[in-house]
């Protein structure tokens, strides 16, 4: 390793060469403030524009300030980050920002948790000598996102995450100058773009000019309606991220505590959306191997690979970019769905009510699922299978506006029959896992026999594609595994020129799968927290007592009590779906 | 065949085109053939001659006789005088404004005669439109020499040793750009070309890019031998449809000359060019940001380094020169850097071409050697302020420069000197502002292209220059206060200090410098609520005089906001509060009697 | 999901164009001056197009043409006129002018007249600095221009 040696306000240290000022200084104790700076260690997304000039530290034998994030260290560089000229210059460039920028802190839905804010907090801000026009745009919401362009800094990560690491091309800057933000095509609503409302936009902007839909009014309203019954259900990675939002340690698991405290905001009954997992494994394993078994027998109207389709912005991204591939994806509903039209079918029936007096609540983990439940082919005569879909962000503030101190809680446990679920169910919530949850079932129903080894260490890990080789007892079956939509976009590609050679992909539209939802608690760039989360899941699942969908003893009990069989008509009816072609037509009049 | 005996050299730059040069082309060439003269004398169109201000200019050679202010109508008497009799049109010629004598030879005329034209030395002298004159100047014997005498590391050492500077502002050394792109390993450098000229009120690229175009891409060869560059692109503005024209022409009939294209006077080196038009953004001027615009993206800078010449064009190393550079390059290898090194001061070498505009009597581009004074450009070749008025300012550098007052007149102008007093050499626009010019609303001026112009990426130049300008304009309305003076202050130096790319850090100059150098008109204008030079309307008050206002009533009636009251053949008076400063009442009076203060 | 509606000769002309430059995503700018040069103006529709056949976002594409101050989406005015605002042109009073073109018409800069005979914008110099105030109307350059000369300019164009 070269290493460069360099004071930084009078410390001497020796880093890597082509570190950057920001992260050497970071190694000598010293934290530089930066507001567009954003990356996540290891999993290559970095957005260093070097555009907000809040990092700025004086170089010696430079004319003017340096941007720290951007400056890499040289030998003998000798660099001043709290000069009088550096305090006042950083000071000015962020009342510069704040005076293009709304007041409305004490209603924002981001207040307290906004990187300006808590800026302005750390230097003191106290008044705003630079007052003048605001740039001022339309606000647009969205079935998930709201944009409130107005709060827009021109940090550029959203752009960088929808274009870069996304590739799904709904952002981009706009306009220049003063008037210049980060905006769809024409200032068009997000919902007429092609946005996949995979929320990692909102994930990391660092103020309140993207936002999710907040539906928790929705949430409290059915619970004190007396007429409904209200149930809910939790996605998988939530029960890893929510502890952060009461402090406690990334990657402590609040299972227990989660249950309880969604009991004590009064659902009527806490279920898993695991369960739901659970089910999606017997759907889209048995559609894999019926799918392999015919194309290895010479059926030719058989397209392999076969893609997973719980990810609902993925859904949305090939819908949008490659409906020529419509056909591909596993027809299999999302977990969230299948819980919904079995919730309302199955579990209403159990209940003796109708299907429109339970509503149907999902935690989840990810934004692109309030646009899924609002999906027409989602709803039996108007009425959605899930009535409202709200983030683990969004369970964290109703919970605490109902006064529940959530880190006291005892634990509880999920209510039955759809509370039950295994360790398949779990992993859905990380990159890998429903494949590998996938792999568990698929194994044990083609060969007839158990598997000798029940975790897949090879299909497991934060790196944007993988790929991996499972013996099926002499079937070989080359499996892919792509989170990011840019990943998959790659992946695709292949599929559509007919290069691919997996027999099945997994695709999530998340760095790190749902842990990293853009509906989590936000990382604010630290990677260090998606690895717990991902720890958290694996070490859920190897809590568990049973660890293979199909043992799932309320599965086997749903099959037998209702769906006769996987891929029976009742479930072709219930639990699939179809896709649509979503990309832009040209219609030459 | 009977040979061509007189050359009548009609101007066809931009400035002489819009006076409709082309029409007084056409006129000669039909009144040549009237009179049976189209075998012995020839019209050509030439590139600019620089003496925009007397424009459309006709220059008839051998005799270097040189008529100012041609019309089409003119004509027939050049020819039927001139041309068959040989004798000069008097009243044609150049009037010396002094010495009240016309002057025949551009050489004897007082524009000219400080002038050392490098750059431009083709400019006024050949078709643009034909390789041919251009070769018949010694065109393309530089590429040859070079090509066939030396190494790409001897020429890079004559660059460095003429000690030219970048001519698009910031005054690199060119060889050394030249050296640091060819000692990157690539596969494929290229070089670039930069004739985005934006500075409001400069002209020069495009006046050589219209009068000399095989010049640049002669230094493009060149620069592509010494870096190792196999293609070229010139990257020009889409305002410019004439440059694009003729240097389209020239490219064509250089690749059918063989100089350019594969293996380039037998020797191996390929170099070819193609264009790349800008859409209107002046921040493209800076290199990266230049290079993102070619690539079909948003003109905006990023951080350096990276350098171009490490990773530029699709990532390449690239070589990025603007057209005036370019056009003194094959002209320091024919005549050698010790001849080029001898003119100017000791830090800037050469040549520097401005585009001498505002309130002098001769407008128009002129080339000068660096160390020459203000006082010689303004008051010698610029013939003094127009008017006989005051001379106030000059700025220099355009929206990145400053405006330097009667103290710098004797300073010599080079690259150092300018900076040294808060100005810049920029691509080398100079503006002459007399007594009638308010600097407040000068400052406000480039202020507004800058937030105009601002590409938006990073927050100091995005919101920094948007706020300095509303300060200015509080400033002009008279609602300015001291304070806001330490803010104009401390808001341009943290913009100058933090500003991503070089729009942004000299953003500031004309706030800064006219703050210097006239510190007495903004507090005026803050304090005393006044504008001297009557330009801030806000400032001014429009008032009756009470003797004089015989009660006509037409000022009430020309008023479009009813500000003015009063009784038939009564005195009127004017209510500040509703007038809306349009001065309609001042034009319709007949008696004087509207004052403005 | 957007949709596109344009004559079928157009999309065949856009696409022509987005052919004689390889479909590549780098000559975007040059894409778009032809499509310009065409159409007029760059409206959302063509700028879809241009994107689906250059294989980039329509917010890409968006975010160049609102980007350079030369791609406009508004139809300019069939004889557009264009003031000059370099500073030579400036302390010439160029600002008087343009006052005076606002006046005349009732538009302001970057709008049209309702009948489309003209529309107003503001350039950068056009190098003619010895005309100052230099004024152009189409490709019509008129130098010297002071206000009184505006009435006649327009005068010129009144029955075309």
């Amino acid at each position: 390793m070269e290493t460069v040696k360099f004071t930084i306000d009078k410390k001497t240290i020796e880093v890597e060469k082509g570190t950057t000022v920001l992260n050497a200084a970071k190694k000598a104790g010293i934290d530089i403030p930066s507001l567009c700076y954003f990356s996540l260690d290891g999993m290559k997304i970095e957005n260093k524009p070097g555009g907000c000039r809040v990092c700025v530290v004086e170089v010696e034998g430079r004319r003017n300030l340096a941007p720290a994030c951007a400056t890499e260290v040289t030998d003998g560089m000798v660099v001043r980050t709290n000069s009088m000229r550096v305090l006042n210059a950083r000071r000015t460039v962020l009342e510069l920002i704040l005076s293009d920028h709304p007041f409305d802190c004490l209603v924002c839905a981001k207040s307290g948790n906004c990187e300006l804010q808590s800026l302005a907090h750390r230097m003191g801000v106290r008044e705003i000598p630079y007052q003048g026009a605001q740039s001022t745009y339309r606000k647009d919401t969205s079935p998930s996102i709201i944009r409130d362009v107005d709060k827009c800094i021109m940090c550029r990560r959203c752009e960088m995450m929808c274009n870069d690491v996304q590739t799904v091309g709904a952002l981009s800057a706009i306009n220049r100058g003063f008037m210049a933000v980060v905006a769809p095509a024409f200032e068009m609503n997000l919902e007429k773009s092609p946005c996949t409302y995979c929320g990692q936009c909102v994930a990391v902007c660092p103020t309140g000019a993207l936002t999710e839909v907040d539906h928790t009014r929705d949430v409290i309203s059915a619970l004190a309606d007396p007429t409904k019954t209200v149930i809910v259900q939790t996605a998988p990675a939530v029960r890893a991220a929510l502890g952060e939002e009461f402090g406690l340690e990334p990657g402590t698991l609040v299972t227990g505590k989660m249950v309880t405290a969604l009991r004590e905001l009064g659902f009527d009954y806490v279920f898993d959306t695991d369960f739901a997992a659970d089910l999606t494994i017997m759907e889209e394993g048995t559609e894999l191997l019926d799918r392999l078994s015919r194309y290895l027998n010479g059926d030719k109207s058989i397209k392999l690979p076969i893609l997973t389709s719980c990810c609902p912005a993925w859904v949305n991204f090939f819908e949008h970019n490659f409906p020529e591939l419509k056909d591909v994806p596993s027809t299999a509903r999302s977990p969230q769905q299948m819980f919904g039209s079995i919730a309302k079918s199955y579990f209403a029936k159990k209940l003796g009510i109708d299907r429109k007096d339970l509503v149907v609540v999902s935690i989840m983990p990810c934004l692109a699922k309030k646009y899924e439940c609002q999906r027409d082919e989602f709803k039996v005569d108007g009425n959605p299978d899930v009535d409202f879909s709200i983030s683990t962000r969004e369970l964290a503030n109703l919970i605490k506006l109902a006064n529940i101190d959530f880190n006291s809680l005892p634990d509880g446990d999920f209510d039955h029959p759809l509370g039950e679920s295994t360790g398949a169910g779990v992993i859905f919530g990380t990159t890998g896992g429903v494949i590998e949850a996938a792999v568990r079932t698929a194994y044990e129903l083609h060969t007839k026999k158990p598997l000798p080894k029940i975790t897949f260490e090879e299909l497991r890990g934060l790196e944007g594609l993988r790929s991996a080789t499972i013996d099926f007892d002499g079937l070989k079956l080359n499996i892919g595994i792509a989170h990011g939509l840019g990943n998959a976009r790659k992946l695709l590609e292949d599929v559509r020129d007919g290069k691919s050679q997996f027999h099945a992909i997994e695709i999530m539209a998340c760095p790190g799968g749902c842990i990293g939802g853009g509906g989590q608690p936000l990382h604010h760039g630290d990677a260090s927290i998606l690895r717990a989360r991902q720890k958290a899941i694996y070490q859920e699942d190897a809590n568990k007592p049973i660890r293979k969908s199909h043992e799932n003893p309320y599965i086997i009990k749903l099959y037998e009590e209702f769906l006769g069989k996987p891929l029976s008509e009742k479930s072709h009816h219930l639990l699939h779906t179809h896709y649509f072609d979503k990309s832009t037509q040209i219609i030459v009049e | 065949m009977t040979q061509i005996k007189m050359h009548l050299l009609v101007c066809g730059g931009t400035g002489c085109r819009s006076s409709h040069s082309e029409l007084v082309a056409k006129a000669l060439n039909e009144s040549l053939a009237n009179h049976g003269l189209d075998a012995e004398a020839k019209v050509v169109s030439t590139g600019c001659f620089g003496f925009c201000e007397k424009g459309p200019i006709v220059k008839v050679v051998p005799d270097n006789t040189f008529y100012v202010q041609v019309n089409p109508d003119d004509a027939e008497e050049i020819v039927k005088e001139h041309v068959l009799k040989g004798r000069k049109v008097q009243r044609l010629l150049y009037l010396d404004p002094e010495k009240e004598k016309t002057v025949s030879d551009d050489r004897h005329m007082t524009f000219y005669k400080k002038q050392i034209r490098i750059a431009l030395r083709n400019c006024g002298f050949i078709d643009p439109e034909n390789i041919d004159e251009y070769i018949a100047r010694d065109g393309y014997s530089a590429l040859a020499k070079c090509l066939t005498e030396f190494t790409p590391q001897q020429v890079i050492d004559i660059i460095k040793k003429s000690g030219l500077r970048g001519r698009g502002g910031g005054g690199f050394p060119t060889g050394l750009k030249w050296e640091i792109t060819s000692r990157v390993q690539a596969d494929q450098k290229y070089v670039i070309c930069n004739a985005d000229e934006g500075d409001p009120g400069a002209f020069m690229d495009r006046s050589i890019l219209e009068g000399d175009p095989h010049s640049v891409i002669e230094a493009m060869a060149i620069n592509g031998y010494c870096t190792g560059a196999s293609k070229g692109l010139v990257y020009i503005r889409a305002e410019y449809p004439l440059a694009i024209k003729r240097l389209q022409i020239a490219i064509d009939q250089a690749r059918k000359y063989g100089l350019l294209g594969e293996n380039i006077f037998g020797t191996g080196f390929n170099f070819d060019i193609e264009l790349r038009y800008g859409a209107g953004a002046f921040v493209c001027g800076e290199e990266t940001a230049l290079i993102h615009s070619m690539e079909g993206k948003r003109g905006e800078p990023t951080f350096k380094p990276p350098f171009p010449s490490e990773h530029g064009y699709l990532g390449k190393p690239s070589n990025v020169n603007n057209v005036e550079t370019y056009a003194n390059v094959p002209v320091i290898i024919l005549k050698g850097p010790e001849w080029f090194a001898s003119i100017g001061t000791e830090k800037s070498k050469g040549t520097k071409v401005f585009a001498l505009a505002g309130k002098v009597n001769n407008v128009g581009l002129i080339e000068v050697p660096m160390g020459i004074t203000l006082r010689e450009v303004i008051f010698e070749i610029g013939g003094g302020i127009k008017g006989g008025k005051e001379f106030k300012a000059v700025q220099t550098g355009g929206p990145s420069g400053g405006c330097l007052t009667a103290r710098h007149l004797d300073t010599p102008i080079d690259y150092d000197n300018l900076l040294a007093a808060g100005s810049m050499m920029g691509s080398g626009g100079m503006i002459v502002m007399d007594e009638d010019d308010c600097m407040v609303s000068i400052a406000k001026f480039y202020l507004e292209f800058t937030v105009e112009e601002s590409c938006g990426k990073c927050s100091p130049c995005r919101i920094g220059n948007k706020r300095l300008h509303e300060i200015l304009e509080k400033i002009c309305k008279g609602e300015g206060t001291m304070e806001d003076l330490e803010k104009l202050k401390n808001l341009s130096q943290v913009i100058k200090d933090t500003s991503l790319c070089g729009l942004g850090q000299t953003s500031p100059n004309p706030v800064l410098s006219t703050l210097e150098n006239f510190w007495d008109e903004y507090v005026e204008h803050v304090v005393d609520k006044k504008c001297r030079a009557g330009v801030c309307k806000s400032l001014m008050k429009y008032t009756i005089d009470q003797e004089a206002c015989v009660g006509c009533t037409a000022c009430a009636r020309a008023c479009p906001v009813n500000a003015i009251s009063g009784e038939r053949k009564q005195p009127h008076t004017i209510n500040q509060s509703i007038c809306i400063k349009c001065g309609a009442c001042m034009e319709k009076c007949k008696f004087n009697a509207v004052l403005l203060q | 999901m957007a949709i596109i509606k344009l004559p079928e000769c157009k999309v065949n002309q856009l696409k022509e164009i987005c052919k004689s430059f390889n479909n590549d995503s780098g000559e975007l700018i040059n894409v778009l001056h032809k499509a310009q040069d065409v159409f007029g103006y760059l409206p959302a529709e063509v700028q879809e197009i241009v994107a689906k056949e250059l294989n980039v976002s329509v917010a890409h594409v968006y975010g160049v043409v609102s980007f350079y101050s030369f791609f406009t989406m508004t139809p300019k005015g069939r004889y557009p006129i264009s003031i000059c605002m370099g500073t030579a042109c400036y302390v010439r009073g160029a600002e008087k002018v343009l006052d005076e073109f606002r006046r005349e018409l009732g538009v302001q800069v970057g709008e049209s007249t309702p009948d489309g005979r003209h529309s107003l914008a503001c350039l950068r110099c056009v190098g003619a600095c010895g005309l100052a105030p230099v004024v152009m109307v189409g490709e019509k350059v008129y130098g010297r221009v002071a206000p009184e000369d505006v009435k006649g300019i327009l005068a010129e164009y009144a029955n075309l």
